[in-house]
C-alpha cells in the first residue's frame, strides 16, 4: 500500500480481486459496465459475492453530482445483500455460505466517542461504501457490482428465511427509520405516529410502525395514495396535507411524526398535528432550505429533529427485527440493464417503492 | 407568547367554578358587555394602553372579590417583559383595548380565600405569565400548564367568567391560589420579578432537555432580559457557558459580570468556525428575525437548540446540520407551576435575581421606548409599590 506517492494509490495498484459493476462516469449520472478491482480478503473481512442491489434516491443524488461532492467514477449501491464466499482469520460472526447485507457505511475509526456507543453513522471518520476515500486511499465503490469485500464489523447478518431481493432496501431506508423511531420512542404500543410520504422510506415506516403496534396515520400529497396506504400497508388512516379540514381534524393528536420528504414543503402544517411536546424526525433531505414559523414550535414544546441512518448494532437489530415480524420492502426486481431507465424513474417517483437490482442473476462481466 | 384566549364554550371543572359562573349570570343575559369598571366589585387602578400605538396611561377598573381559592395581592413590583410592548402595540394581532399589561408581578398578600391553606396574609408572593387553566386536561394534569389549550394569560385574556384579565401594572391583582408563586424570604422582589416570566422561560426549557447536567456545555444565544438570567442558569447548574450576541460589546459584560465563559460575535466566522460541534445545547432567546444555521453548527452530535424567542419571519431550517449531527430544534414557551415554584425556589438558593433598572410608573413609556432599541440592563421593574398612585 505504501507506494512512495501523495496521490491517492489508483485501484488497479492496491486491489487484486477483479472486479465488475456499472459506474457513472459523469454528472448524466448514466451507468454503464465498469471493470475494477477489489482488495484481497484482510482477515477480518468478508467477502460477500452479491445477489440484490436496491436503488436508493441518494444513488440517484451521488451520480449526478447533486451533493457537489462526487468522484467519477462511481459505482452506487448501499441497499446490498448476497452470500459470503471467503471469511478472514479473526472472523468470528460469519462463515461462507451465509448470507449477508452492506448498507451506507463500510468503516469508521472505531475509536471515538461515537463509534463507542455503536452510533458509527456519527463518527467524523466514518467512510461510505461508495465516493468515500477508503483507510487505504482507494475510492470506495458501491452494491451495483458483483462482490464487496467489507470488515466483518459493517456486514449485516440476514436470518435464514429472511427474502434477500425485499430484505435488501432495509439497509439503507429500513435503518434509516427504524433508528429514530426507536430513539425517540415512536415503538411504544399505542402510540400515534405520522408518516409524512409514501416512498422508499415512508412505506417502510408504516410497517415498522405497525410492527411496533402504533397507529399509523400517512400524510400524503397525493389522494390517490390512499386506498394503498390503508388497504396494502396496513395504515390505519391517511391524511391530504392539501386538504385543510382534514389536517385540522387531526390537530394535536400525533406522539411522533417521521417526514420522509426530500422535496420543498410546507413543514408548519405538519407542526400542528402534533400533540405537546411532539417531535418532527427528518429524515429526507430537501435540496433547497425548509423553513417553519418559530411559534409553533414554542407554542406546544415541540421538537424537530434530524436522523441520518443508524449505527451497526442497530442495523442489525432493525434486520432481525425485520426478519421476526415480516416486514420487507415493496420492490420491483430489475435486470441491471434497466438501471438507468430505472434511475429515470426514481427521480419521477414512479416506483413503487423500491428497485432492486437483480444483481446474481442479470449482471455479467461485458 | 400571548395566546388568544377565546375560551368562550369549554366544560371547566377548575374549583372556582361555581363562583364563575355566578359571577357570568350576574353579568346579565344578552345584556350589553359590562365596561371594564363595572364588572367586578373592587376598584382597581392601573396603566391600560389604549390602542397600538401601545402608549400607557392612568386606568381605573375593577377586580372581582375573593372568591373561596382566591389570594388577594397587593402588588409592589411588576417586571416589563418584551412580551409587554409586543402585545401592547397588538403586533400578535391579538390585543383587545384597554390592556393592562405586566405578568413579572410580585407583592404581599392582603386576603385570603377559605378554601387557601397554602398563603397567610402578609407572605410575598408572585404572579407569572398565566392565571388560569382548566386544570383537568393531560397536559394540566402533568403540571405542564402552559400547555394547557385553555389557558389563560395574566393579561389581554379572556377569563372564565367573560372578563378580559388585566396584568400587574396596577395595584393588585385577585388569583386562583394555584397559580401564585410562594418568594423565599431572602429572594429580593424587585430583582426576584423578572424570574416569573423570563426566569421560567429559560430554566423549564433546560431542565426538560437535560441542559443542567455539570461539565455540559450550554450556549446563550442573545443578552437580554432571557439570555442574562439564562447565563445565570447555565452557571449555577455547574456548566460551562458561552455567549453568542451580534455586539461585541457585551462581551466584557457577559464574562466579568454574568460570569459566562466564553463570547462568541456571531458575525465572526473565525471564532464560530473555532466553536463549531462543541456545545451540548443552546438556547436561542433572540425574537428578532435572524439565521439559526450557523447557530446549528456549533451543536454538537445529538445537540439540542431552544428557541425561546419567536421570531416573525420563518426559521430556515439547516436541513443537512440537523440531519447529519442528528441534531435537534425545539420549542418551549414559559413553565408549569410546579416548575416555576422550584425555579424561584433554585433562584433563591444560589442567588440569582435578574439584573434590573427600578423604574417609577411615570417614566413608563420612555422605559416601553428603550425595550424597543433593547436598551435596559436587563429588565426593566416597575416600583408600583412606591409610584403606582391613583389618577
Amino acid at each position: 500500500m505504501e507506494n512512495g506517492n501523495n496521490a491517492a494509490a489508483s485501484p488497479e495498484e492496491v486491489r487484486r480481486s477483479p472486479a465488475f459493476g456499472w459506474a457513472a462516469r459523469d454528472t448524466s449520472g448514466v451507468l454503464s459496465p465498469f471493470t475494477f478491482s477489489r482488495r484481497k480478503n484482510g482477515e477480518n473481512d468478508v467477502t460477500i459475492k452479491i445477489l440484490y442491489c436496491g436503488i436508493c434516491h441518494s444513488d440517484l443524488h451521488s451520480v449526478k453530482n447533486e451533493w457537489q461532492n462526487s468522484v467519477y467514477p462511481i459505482v452506487p449501491g448501499h441497499e446490498i445483500v448476497g452470500v459470503v464466499t471467503e471469511v478472514g482469520g479473526k472472523v468470528d460472526r460469519f462463515k461462507v455460505g451465509d448470507h449477508a447485507g452492506v448498507g451506507c457505511m463500510v468503516n469508521s475509526c472505531r475509536s471515538c466517542h461515537e463509534c463507542a456507543g455503536h452510533h458509527e453513522n456519527h463518527c467524523p471518520g466514518m467512510i461510505l461504501t461508495y465516493n468515500s476515500t477508503d483507510v487505504d486511499g482507494t475510492v470506495t465503490y458501491g452494491g451495483y457490482s458483483d462482490s464487496v469485500v467489507v470488515e466483518e464489523h459493517f456486514a449485516v447478518r440476514f436470518p435464514v428465511g429472511m427474502p434477500l431481493d425485499r430484505g435488501a432496501p432495509l439497509l439503507c431506508a429500513g435503518i434509516t427509520v427504524y433508528s429514530p423511531m426507536k430513539r425517540f420512542g415512536f415503538d411504544v404500543p399505542g402510540k400515534h405516529i405520522g408518516v409524512v410520504g409514501l416512498g422508499g422510506l415512508g412505506h417502510v415506516a408504516v410497517k415498522f410502525g405497525k410492527a411496533f403496534g402504533a397507529k399509523v396515520t400517512v400524510i400524503s400529497t397525493s389522494p390517490s395514495k390512499r386506498q394503498e396506504a390503508v388497504e396494502r400497508l396496513g395504515a390505519d388512516a391517511f391524511l391530504v396535507s392539501k386538504d385543510p379540514d382534514e389536517m385540522k381534524a387531526a390537530w394535536g393528536t400525533m406522539d411522533g411524526i417521521i417526514n420522509t420528504v426530500s422535496a420543498a414543503h410546507e413543514v408548519t402544517p405538519l407542526l400542528s398535528l402534533l400533540k405537546t411536546f411532539g417531535q418532527m424526525v427528518m429524515v429526507g433531505a430537501p435540496e433547497k432550505p425548509l423553513e417553519i414559523y418559530a411559534f409553533p414550535l414554542l407554542l406546544g414544546g415541540k421538537s424537530i429533529v434530524g436522523s441520518i441512518i443508524g449505527g451497526m448494532k442497530e442495523t442489525q437489530e432493525m434486520i432481525d427485527f425485520a426478519a421476526e415480524h415480516n416486514v420487507t420492502a415493496d420492490i420491483e426486481l430489475i435486470a441491471m440493464d434497466y438501471v438507468n431507465k430505472a434511475m429515470e424513474r426514481v427521480a419521477k417517483a414512479d416506483v413503487r417503492y423500491r428497485f432492486v437490482i437483480d444483481i446474481g442473476n442479470t449482471l455479467s462481466a461485458a | 407568547m400571548a395566546v388568544g384566549g377565546s375560551c368562550s364554550s369549554h366544560e371547566y371543572r377548575s374549583p372556582h367554578h361555581s363562583d364563575r359562573k355566578k359571577a357570568m349570570a350576574e353579568l346579565g343575559n344578552g345584556k350589553k358587555q359590562a365596561s371594564p369598571e363595572e364588572v367586578h366589585p373592587r376598584k382597581a387602578f392601573g396603566w391600560a394602553a389604549r390602542d397600538k400605538s401601545g402608549v400607557l396611561s392612568p386606568f381605573a377598573f375593577s377586580r372581582r372579590n375573593t372568591g373561596a381559592d382566591d389570594v388577594t395581592i397587593k402588588i409592589l413590583y411588576c417586571g416589563i417583559c418584551h412580551s409587554d410592548l409586543h402585545t401592547a402595540k397588538n403586533e400578535w394581532s391579538n390585543a383587545i383595548y384597554p390592556m393592562v399589561p405586566g405578568h413579572e408581578i410580585v407583592g404581599v398578600v392582603t386576603e385570603v380565600g377559605q378554601n387557601v391553606q397554602n398563603f397567610k396574609v402578609g407572605e410575598k408572593v408572585g404572579v407569572g405569565c398565566i392565571v388560569n387553566s382548566c386544570l383537568s386536561c393531560q397536559n394540566c394534569n402533568r403540571d405542564y400548564e402552559n400547555y394547557c389549550p385553555r389557558i389563560i394569560l395574566t393579561y389581554n385574556s379572556l377569563d372564565v367568567d367573560g372578563t378580559m384579565t388585566y396584568g400587574g401594572y396596577s395595584n393588585m391583582v385577585v388569583v386562583n391560589q394555584h397559580f401564585v408563586i410562594r418568594f423565599p424570604e431572602n429572594l429580593p422582589l424587585d430583582k426576584g420579578a423578572p424570574l416569573l416570566c423570563a426566569g421560567i422561560t429559560v430554566y423549564s426549557p433546560l431542565k426538560e432537555h437535560g441542559l443542567d447536567v455539570p461539565g455540559k456545555h450550554l450556549g446563550v444565544v442573545g443578552l437580554g432580559g432571557l439570555g442574562h438570567v439564562a447565563v445565570k442558569f447555565g452557571k449555577a447548574f455547574g456548566m460551562k457557558v458561552t455567549v453568542i450576541s451580534t455586539s461585541a460589546k457585551k462581551e466584557k459584560e457577559a464574562i466579568e459580570r454574568l460570569g459566562a465563559d466564553a463570547f462568541l460575535v456571531s458575525s465572526n466566522a473565525e471564532q464560530m468556525q473555532a466553536a463549531m460541534g462543541t456545545m451540548d445545547g443552546i438556547i436561542n432567546t433572540v425574537s428578532a428575525d435572524h439565521s439559526i444555521a450557523p447557530l446549528a453548527f456549533l451543536l454538537k452530535t445529538h445537540g439540542k437548540m431552544i428557541m425561546v424567542g419567536a421570531p416573525e419571519k420563518p426559521l430556515q431550517l439547516p436541513i443537512f446540520s440537523l440531519i447529519l449531527g442528528g441534531k435537534t430544534l425545539a420549542g418551549s414557551c414559559i413553565g408549569g407551576i410546579k416548575a416555576t415554584q422550584e425555579m424561584i425556589d433554585f433562584a433563591a438558593k444560589n442567588n440569582i435575581t435578574a439584573d434590573i433598572e427600578l423604574i417609577p410608573i411615570s417614566y413608563l413609556n420612555e422605559a416601553m421606548e428603550r425595550l424597543t432599541k433593547a436598551d435596559v440592563r436587563y429588565r426593566f421593574v416597575i416600583d408600583i409599590g412606591n409610584s403606582l398612585t391613583e389618577a
